[in-house]
């Protein structure tokens, strides 16, 4: 039985919040070293960061993820969205793999098998609170008949 | 850790306190969209009938949303600023992990979210995970 449909159009979200998120953050750490200490006493710096080309691209992916990941929260739990988040983590460290042949330590593939074991067990269950409910009431009204 | 870095570190408790700031108001930001989100329901249906201007139009009336984007604009700048103190080996990791805990519990407690064993010990091993990945 299966818990949760999700459609590919779905699907498709999900991978969008789960890829978006952590590209644009390597975009984003890429931009902030490569500036000088910025402190508490000058938070005009900070707005003066957003402008530079790494930051400006990590932005903009991060707002490719913030929309994508407020329609999954429009029909998906949030602790059902953030695990398939964490995902884009794997996808992005074994891109980094495979594709740019950079190596993977122990700890790391810890990590990845970690999250992916947690991402399977999430993604067993329902992605919203309310089906699991209805589906509960129709388990419940299926036993009706012994109460 | 690199050596020219290692002189400008913070002591434990303000890099504490950065990455609990970061954790904090991404939560708090989080729960606040995900209700926003919940109330409108489902965005796709609403693009559907209404096209993506009714679907932003939507989202851009709910005032939820935009206390959630407040707290979340808040937790992003307290990211730009621990990233620029600390290294990212720390700040990645220990605030998207320990954010997904806290998650986890607020969106039990606020959201009223079916968060059972499964949800939790994805939780927790999503937890562990990432900080060992992003390490």
């Amino acid at each position: 039985m299966t818990q949760h449909s999700l459609s590919p159009r779905q699907y498709l979200i999900l991978a969008l919040v789960a890829l978006c998120a952590p590209l644009g953050d390597t975009c984003l750490s890429r931009g902030m070293t490569n500036l000088p200490s910025i402190g508490l006493k000058h938070p005009a710096a900070l707005i003066a960061a957003v402008f530079t080309p790494w930051i400006a691209a990590g932005i903009a992916l991060l707002i490719a993820f913030f929309s994508s990941y407020l329609t999954a929260l429009s029909w998906a739990d949030l602790t059902f969205v953030l695990p398939a988040t964490a995902f884009g983590n794997v996808i992005v460290a074994l891109l980094a793999r495979f594709w740019l042949q950079e190596p993977i330590s122990l700890e790391r593939w810890a990590g990845i098998a970690l999250i992916t074991l947690g991402v399977s067990f999430v993604a067993q269950g329902p992605s919203r609170t309310e089906l699991a409910v209805e589906s509960t009431v129709a388990q419940e009204s299926g036993k009706l008949g012994t109460r | 850790m690199t050596n020219h870095l290692a002189a400008a570190q913070p002591g434990l408790a303000s890099a504490a306190a950065m990455i609990a700031a970061i954790v904090l108001c991404s939560t708090t930001g989080e729960v606040l969209t995900a209700a926003a989100m919940k109330s409108l329901g489902d965005l796709d249906e609403i693009r559907a009938r209404s096209g993506l201007t009714g679907a932003i139009r939507a989202v851009l009336t709910s005032p939820l949303f935009f206390l959630g984007v407040f707290f979340l604009a808040l937790a992003f700048f307290a990211l730009l600023l621990a990233l620029n103190h600390l290294d990212l080996s720390l700040v990645a990791p220990a605030s998207a992990s320990l954010t997904l805990v806290t998650n986890a519990i607020a969106g039990k407690i606020f959201l009223k979210e079916n968060v059972d064993r499964r949800r939790w010990a994805a939780a927790l091993l999503v937890c562990v995970g990432v900080y060992l990945l992003a390490h």
